[in-house]
């Protein structure tokens, strides 16, 4: 549970429990620095009954599972929050879009992600040389490597050895057979020339280690797993951590609203709101380490004004908050004739795919810039809220009967239950100076804090690979034998493009760089402006990859840790 | 027999006599509830989600009229079979009730389609829907489930119907007896090693062999993992 003495000062004061903070409060504390750990939300562990969503049957939910302002992905979803927080406003610049997905808990949105674990390839971290688009980044696969070649070892991802050169192959756990809708995948993009391999997700398909179970194959990872089969900051990072070094204090409920400077414009610590009682506290540390989610670490240090950072601790440069990028998104949902009137079996599988596209096209000449992968979903899954929601339209497809009621109507449920499939592609935007985020001097939240106001637009770029991605998705369809559901996304929808942040992959406003005018940290992730402050989180991030960014997040932060374990050791902090 | 022992009369037919236990006493707030018959006091809630569901069940949408015409609208959209029981054995109607709280936006929907159902069945029988001969209902049931035959006349009727069959195969497949009549049978622990052999073998399909040697086998699942410095696993 929570610890919630406070030392005079401590080695390091982490902002937030993520992939990011949790990662450095591992590795800080097994170097043998003191450590506070700052999370905004409730203390949270899986493995308590009383937290516990896993394994529950629908009927266990009034609502069957459905979302509610308090839990946006459903009842039995273990993130708490989602787009919008009681008393935490954002806000948007007319006639731009973004959507903020903030969970405020112990590993925050580590707790339900889709555990899609990819490396970022060669190519990923150098997209400008190809392109001339954005920038690269100031380091390289290369420099990223042995980070990721741990973190599978530490973390354990399943996959399979492939050769492909920008998704570099790890240290991998076997992968599950692939579900049946798969198989029909399989075959289809083969026939289509798409390629298909197994999937890569954080998920224990093998023993790992003595601290954490084999998965048991419910496919609810999404839910928090009680035996930590699955990755989740807490589980994975900062319970062993705390209960191997002792040096982890956790501060829960601990709503950070600015990092402290001295007079020569150092970190000193940071205040936040108790939000138990309403107190304001402050904690020391000779090092801050940012994890609090891109968009958060922005909002705090822009909230840090002194006289030595009038634009916000970090910002000399002016480019905190922008750059701000998300992952693409568009989907696809089709019905499989053969998969009408199947027999029915445990397909639960783990959570997630168990089959997926990497992108294929790095050599092709196309409209748009940057790549996308395929994600496949399907299959017997347990009926929640929504379940035969206009079923019967389906039999507009087989010259079948919509509507009814009795006999009728139960044989239309088992009939299509199972045959519908979908294809969602996750894809690379370019990072725009012109898409941030800033300081709303208008509006504050319940403390009193400052919130963010968001300024974002697609671009054609971005516009045209979910075109392309469109067509890919009637192209495997049709080599399935499937039949797509619904219209063709067209221009007037933006080919179905999700609204910017709304895939949650949002990074980039404190990006890393060697000029400290066009960047926020150097490579070691050190504000340029404030040696001893560090950012963890996917903030740094110059672009984003086709990939989900957990993986590269904790890769990098091992490495910011060991810098700053170094650079204490110089005294050079 | 007045209107409402003749409502109970009925509903305890189909209910039979499990309806007893928690009675249907006149009054939409003494009416059983969703959380009387399922247990909602642990599923894993934070506290500010506690007050909400708190909240949610002590409030009341449907008067007793309206809840009867839910009722059975839902056993006319799934009556028992040889091997499943209906809607409302499955506490459809309970679940509807909690529904229309948990989503006010809904409310209006089923007022005002109760409404047009009561007064259409009203011009065509003389009669609320629900005191129809089961004849004459199944005459509305054929004018209002299919989307292709609406009309003019019966559009609104359609419309609601179409939500009414929505919320009742939701409310239903939710539930234990759902899940068996549908043959759902995850939500458990097990060990996933592949799709059975005989859908397989129905379909003529197989995993193809190289993919396979890729995947995990079961049998060393409990084995820690270690590798070789290339990332070949070794255990």
């Amino acid at each position: 549970m929570e610890i919630i003495k406070k030392r005079k000062e401590y080695d390091a004061v982490i902002v937030g429990s993520g992939a990011g903070g949790g990662m450095a409060a591992k590795i800080l504390s097994e170097s043998g620095l003191h450590v506070a750990v700052l999370e905004a939300g409730p203390y949270f562990d899986p493995a308590l009954n009383e937290n516990r969503s896993q394994l529950r049957p629908s009927w266990e939910s009034p609502r069957r599972g459905a979302s509610t302002p308090l839990r946006n992905f459903g009842d039995w979803d273990a993130a708490y929050g989602g787009w919008e927080l009681d008393g935490e406003p954002y806000t948007k610049a007319e006639g731009t879009d973004f959507g903020w997905f903030r969970s405020r808990m112990l590993g925050g949105r580590t707790n339900h992600w889709g555990r899609i674990s990819l490396r970022f390839g060669p190519l990923d971290f150098k997209r400008k040389d190809f392109d001339g688009l954005g920038d690269n980044w100031p380091i390289g696969y290369d420099d990223v490597k042995p980070y990721y070649d741990r973190v599978d070892k530490m973390i354990g991802v399943f996959g399979s050895k492939e050769g492909i050169f920008n998704e570099p192959d790890g240290f991998f756990l076997p992968p599950p057979k692939p579900r049946l809708h798969e198989m029909f995948y399989i075959k289809g993009a083969r026939k289509a020339g798409i390629p298909v391999i197994p999937s890569r997700l954080s998920i224990l398909t093998k023993r790992l280690n003595n601290d954490r179970g084999v998965c048991f194959y419910c496919s609810q990872c999404n839910r928090a797993c009680q035996i930590y089969a699955d990755f989740s900051s807490g589980t994975c990072l900062i319970f062993p951590a705390q209960k191997s070094t002792g040096r982890i204090d956790l501060f829960v409920n601990a709503m950070v609203r600015e990092v402290l400077t001295n007079g020569e414009g150092k970190a000193t610590g940071v205040s936040y709101i108790n939000k138990e009682d309403g107190t304001e506290q402050e904690i020391k540390g000779k090092v801050v380490v940012m994890g609090a989610s891109a968009c958060s670490t922005a909002r705090i240090l822009l909230n840090s004004k002194s006289s030595q950072h009038p634009n916000g601790l970090g910002n000399s440069s002016g480019v905190m908050g922008h750059y701000l990028h998300d992952s693409t998104g568009t989907s696809r949902a089709a019905i499989v004739p053969e998969l009408l009137n199947r027999k029915t079996y445990n397909e639960d599988g783990v959570g997630g795919m168990h089959v997926y596209t990497p992108w294929w096209l790095n050599e092709a000449k196309l409209d748009f810039p940057r790549g996308y992968h395929l994600e496949i979903w399907g299959g017997l899954g347990q009926p929640g809220y929504g379940f035969g929601f206009n079923t019967t339209d389906l039999n507009k497809h087989f010259d079948g009967v919509v509507g009814g009621y009795g006999d009728k109507l139960r044989d239309d449920v088992r009939r299509f239950f199972g045959s519908v499939m979908g294809i969602s592609m996750r894809g690379e935007s370019v990072p725009q100076f012109d898409n941030y985020c800033e300081i709303d001097p208008n509006v504050v939240d319940k403390w009193g804090i400052p919130v963010l106001k968001f300024n974002y637009k697609w671009t054609n770029y971005e516009r045209l690979q979910a075109r392309h991605s469109q067509e890919t998705f009637e192209q495997i369809f049709d080599a399935m034998g499937a039949i797509p559901l619904g219209n063709k996304a067209g221009a007037d929808s933006d080919y179905g493009l999700a609204a910017p942040g709304v895939i949650i992959h949002e990074v980039g406003t404190t990006r890393m760089g060697d000029d400290p005018r066009t960047s926020v940290t150097n490579s070691y992730q050190q504000l340029h402006d404030a040696d001893n402050v560090f950012v963890v989180d996917g903030g740094v991030f110059v672009s984003q990859a086709d990939k989900n960014p957990t993986w590269t997040i904790m890769a990098l932060s091992i490495r910011t840790s060991e810098y700053i374990v170094d650079q204490l050791k110089k005294q050079n902090l | 027999m007045d209107r409402r022992e003749t409502i109970k009369t009925m509903l305890l037919g189909a209910l039979g006599t499990g309806m007893l236990i928690n009675g249907c006493t006149p009054g939409s707030s003494d009416r059983r509830k969703l959380q009387d018959v399922y247990d909602f006091s642990s599923y894993g809630r934070t506290p500010e989600e506690k007050a909400r569901d708190q909240r949610i069940f002590s409030d009341n949408f449907f008067t007793d009229h309206e809840f009867e015409t839910v009722a059975v609208l839902c056993d006319l959209i799934l009556p028992a079979t040889a091997t499943a029981g209906a809607a409302s054995e499955a506490f459809v109607p309970e679940f509807i009730d909690f529904a229309v709280k948990e989503w006010p936006n809904q409310q209006e929907d089923f007022r005002k389609g109760i409404e047009w159902l009561d007064t259409y069945s009203k011009s065509k029988n003389g009669k609320d829907f629900i005191f129809a001969s089961a004849e004459n209902q199944k005459i509305i049931l054929d004018e209002i489930a299919y989307p292709d035959k609406a009309t003019e006349v019966t559009q609104a009727g359609v419309d609601f119907f179409t939500k009414m069959r929505n919320f009742t195969l939701t409310g239903y497949y939710t539930t234990e007896m759902g899940f068996n009549d549908l043959g759902y049978v995850g939500n458990r622990p097990n060990v996933w090693d592949g799709v059975p052999q005989e859908v397989l073998d129905d379909l003529n399909m197989s995993y193809e062999e190289e993919w396979l040697t890729k995947c995990v086998d079961q049998s060393k699942r409990n084995d820690t993992a270690e590798w070789d410095e290339d990332g070949n696993l070794l255990t």
